[in-house]
């Protein structure tokens, strides 16, 4: 029989708020974390906003050897855990008796390359890179070095599926303790927020181009988007079964119930519509419930023309036009790898706390799609089961469902 | 092999010994995070700086960014001390100069 997975501690450091009580604050209000970033445009950017978030000061918290392994994104990533271990009631000592999990989405570590590169190119010298590097320059480096940190005896990798990372980490961690082969997983998904990361994905010229007005650049589903707004940090979330966090009293915030996957088999950026329609029932089929009993849906879509288009067409297809509807990448911008699991992060504190926050500058929809329920100013409402979308490159798409815990 | 050689070591190439071990000491106090206190010259450098193999590395990145000269594995096979170190660096130094 398979197990109940729930969410006992989560854990937020991104550009809204560096902590659950500064995210949740901003969910509500609207509030838009999206910058202007000069040093973009004299790096040859089409678009330099940015999502901003600060740099975390770890040198109380970890020693040399725990930093220099450590690139940005497993800096967010160790902040995020911290906060949700913390919320998870769980101390250093539980980690190291447990078998513990973790499982993270990233799918690029360009800085760490690009600069180890750049010395070996001017020293003509490998050994002049220093040690932390090669720890640095992995795609794993948020699990190997929060593995090692956290003294963690479980299943230990990272999951790369470009925007869709972070979701499928939380996904699969589901899968792995509803299976009995994990009783308690460290999921999340984390993203590095430099330019060398994202000067690829400019040169596509999908980045939103009303660059004088950053914080209303980002705006999924509005007829005047122009692209998408690049943005990072990480996210973290503590699932556990359901009898090890009753067994040792742990705060049940929330229960996973469903995880539906897909791939398009498509066109490699452009999506579909029937891919992201077959995650979403999926992801329905495996919960056991019915589309209407979706309450809310947090959108994946990042505010380009095609993309959002397509994702709300196939929750009309799977949904009608029942459930309420927003994207918090219109506050956030785009978080790419984290996305996934910094959108569980956020419609989690929505549930838990009775609101639906905002898809902001959301002026007017696309003719096509305008019946969808958007909420595009914040509502305050209890709802008890929302979906979660997150879709990336080569046609991938993960859906979630999360429930109000019900110890029923 | 012979880096650049830092902009306050080009101004003084024939710095004395007290100036490159009180610049070495600096150096552990601030990238190895050495506690001060416990640095002397017949203190052992490995217990001293906790050292493992990744560490060795390290050392011979932040000796070649300040002093700009490089430090073989084989420097090293000698070292126990502080002033074991000193003396593999400045010997690196002189023959340099």
């Amino acid at each position: 029989m398979s197990k109940r997975v729930v969410i006992t501690g989560m854990g937020i450091y991104s550009c809204i708020g560096t902590n659950l009580g500064e995210v949740k604050q901003s969910l509500f209000e609207g509030r838009s974390g999206i910058v202007m970033d000069e040093e973009r445009l004299a790096f040859g950017f089409q678009s330099p906003l940015t999502g901003s978030v600060p740099p975390p000061d770890l040198k109380k918290a970890l020693n040399r050897r725990q930093r220099i392994s450590m690139g940005e994104e497993s800096e967010y990533a160790y902040m995020a855990t911290v906060e949700a271990l913390g919320q998870a009631r769980l101390l250093a000592d539980d980690l190291n008796k447990r078998e513990v999990g973790i499982l993270f989405g990233n799918d690029s570590v360009s800085k760490a390359v690009i600069e180890a590169t750049d010395i070996v190119r001017e020293k003509k010298d490998t050994q002049l890179i220093g040690s932390g590097a090669i720890f640095r320059s992995m795609n794993s480096t948020v699990t190997m070095n929060l593995a090692t940190i956290f003294g963690l005896s479980g299943i230990n990798m990272t999951i790369s599926a470009a925007c869709a990372s972070g979701s499928h980490a939380i996904g699969l961690g589901y899968m792995f303790i509803q299976q009995g082969l994990q009783d308690m997983i460290i999921c999340g998904g984390a993203q590095e927020i430099n330019p060398y990361a994202m000067a690829s994905f400019d040169g596509l010229g999908v980045f939103a181009t009303d660059i004088d007005r950053p914080q209303q650049a980002s705006r999924p589903f509005d007829k005047r988007r122009t692209g998408l707004v690049p943005s990072g940090g990480a996210a973290t979330v503590i699932l556990e079964s359901y009898e090890s966090a009753i067994n040792r009293g742990a705060p049940i915030i929330a229960e996973i119930i469903g995880y539906g996957f897909s791939s398009n088999g498509g066109h490699i950026s452009t999506p579909n519509i029937q891919g992201p329609a077959k995650a979403m029932r999926r992801a329905l089929g495996q919960a056991n419930i019915r589309a209407e009993d979706i309450a809310y849906i947090n959108a994946h879509a990042t505010s380009t023309p095609i993309g959002d288009a397509n994702e709300a067409k196939a929750i009309l297809e799977v949904f009608g036009n029942k459930p309420y509807v927003s994207s918090t990448k219109s506050m956030t911008g785009h978080e790419c790898w984290m996305a996934g699991a910094s959108e569980i992060v956020y419609s989690t504190l929505m549930m838990q706390h009775g609101f639906i926050a905002p898809n902001i500058n959301l002026d007017e929809p696309d003719d096509d799609i305008k019946e969808l329920n958007f909420v595009s100013h914040a509502i305050k409402q209890e709802f008890d089961i929302y979906l979660s979308n997150s879709f990336g490159f080569g046609g991938t798409n993960s859906a979630l469902v999360v429930k109000k815990f019900n110890d029923g | 092999m012979v880096g650049p050689i830092p902009h306050w070591l080009s101004r003084n190439l024939t710095m004395d010994k007290a100036s490159v071990y009180q610049k070495i000491n600096e150096i552990l106090v601030d990238e190895f995070e050495v506690d001060e206190q416990i640095i002397s010259p017949e203190a052992s450098l490995k217990e001293s700086l906790d050292l493992d193999s990744l560490d060795y590395v390290d050392l011979v990145v932040i000796i070649e960014s300040n002093f700009g000269v490089k430090l073989a594995e084989a420097d090293f096979e000698g070292v126990v001390t502080f002033q074991d170190f000193y003396n593999i660096v400045e010997q690196r130094m002189t023959a340099r100069n």
